[in-house]
């Protein structure tokens, strides 16, 4: 079966003295590093570029801010991560704030969009009603590109997260990492990101309210 | 007619914060998490099931969560082509040109 997500960055879980020596440059400002950054590890940022956004344009656009903004903060870069994984992140990054301008809602707020219950602690729960497996909601355009609007609409905190998590499909230690959190912190983000991103879908399924 | 909905409601709202073992829809939410990350407990478990199995609204709940779950993770199509052999030469010239610029 062909994995869902795109390939993870190449490179040991440690910095390898190519790393080392390549950091080094970037921070005196060696010009040939800066070509060297891009070859090395530009084809697959691209890659998942494209998967996220698409279109050639965008996915392009999306790799050439990764890497500006990584030039820019290569000072801040901590040697002991993977610089491959660094990028990817930046680039997720990139590629969610894009979704996010072409998204036609505003950001929605994630207290709104949480579970309800009424006063003596049950749910209050609409009846969801599907016919079609997702295979087939997928298949059409319109509804995949609601999703990944709906995805786009979630706060950024969450939706960083959920991208990772449900997407990129990290595990929940590789997630906390990325984003220097504790794994609970992942943990409590994701669970109320996918609340939330089924709330956003519940028109898709669901009859009215109760 | 929506009182006794209501009265429903409450009965099984009582049921659930008082007798032993149970959990609230509001506390089960809680399980969710660890449930599907394998992170709960033997006893937490047996709490997570016996909740699922008394509360349609939670069994409802649940199959729409991962439902939704499974719909993110497929929403971005698995690319046709594979990873590229190199960066096209153009976008490395403009990344340089992008940082000249911004520097």
């Amino acid at each position: 079966m062909t994995p869902r997500r795109a390939p993870r960055p190449e490179g040991p879980p440690g910095p390898d003295r190519e790393q080392i020596d390549l950091v080094d440059a970037l921070r005196a400002g060696d010009a040939l590093a800066y070509t060297a950054l891009i070859r090395r590890h530009g084809r697959r940022l691209l890659h998942a570029a494209r998967r996220l956004l698409g279109s050639e344009e965008d996915a392009r656009d999306c790799v050439q801010e990764t890497f500006v903004q990584a030039f820019r903060r290569i000072g801040a870069f901590e040697g002991r991560a993977d610089l491959g994984t660094w990028l990817h992140r930046i680039a997720i990054n990139q590629a969610l704030m894009k979704l996010r301008s072409r998204s036609r809602h505003p950001e929605a707020s994630i207290e709104e969009l949480l579970p309800e219950f009424d006063r003596f602690g049950c749910r209050i729960e609409p009846v969801w009603q599907w016919s079609e497996t997702v295979d087939e909601m997928l298949a059409r355009r319109q509804t995949r590109e609601l999703v990944v609007d709906k995805i786009a609409a979630l706060p950024e905190d969450y939706r960083i997260v959920l991208m990772l998590r449900d997407v990129e499909e990290y595990d929940t230690r590789e997630v906390a990492d990325l984003l220097g959190v504790s794994t609970n912190v992942v943990k409590v983000r994701l669970h109320r990101a996918r609340a939330a991103l089924k709330r956003l879908l519940e028109p898709l399924f669901a009859e009215a309210r109760p | 007619m929506k009182a006794i909905p209501l009265m429903i409601r409450a009965i099984k709202g009582l049921m659930m914060r008082h007798l032993p073992g149970m959990v609230t829809c509001a506390e089960f939410e809680a399980f969710i998490a660890d449930y599907d990350d394998g992170r709960l407990t033997d006893r937490e478990r047996r709490v997570f099931a016996w909740h699922l199995r008394m509360c349609p609204d939670c069994r409802r709940y649940l199959t729409a969560y991962r439902r939704t779950v499974e719909m993110a993770g497929r929403a971005f199509p698995v690319p046709g082509e594979p990873v590229p052999d190199e960066v096209p030469d153009d976008l490395v010239q403009a990344i340089l040109a992008a940082r000249d610029v911004r520097r």
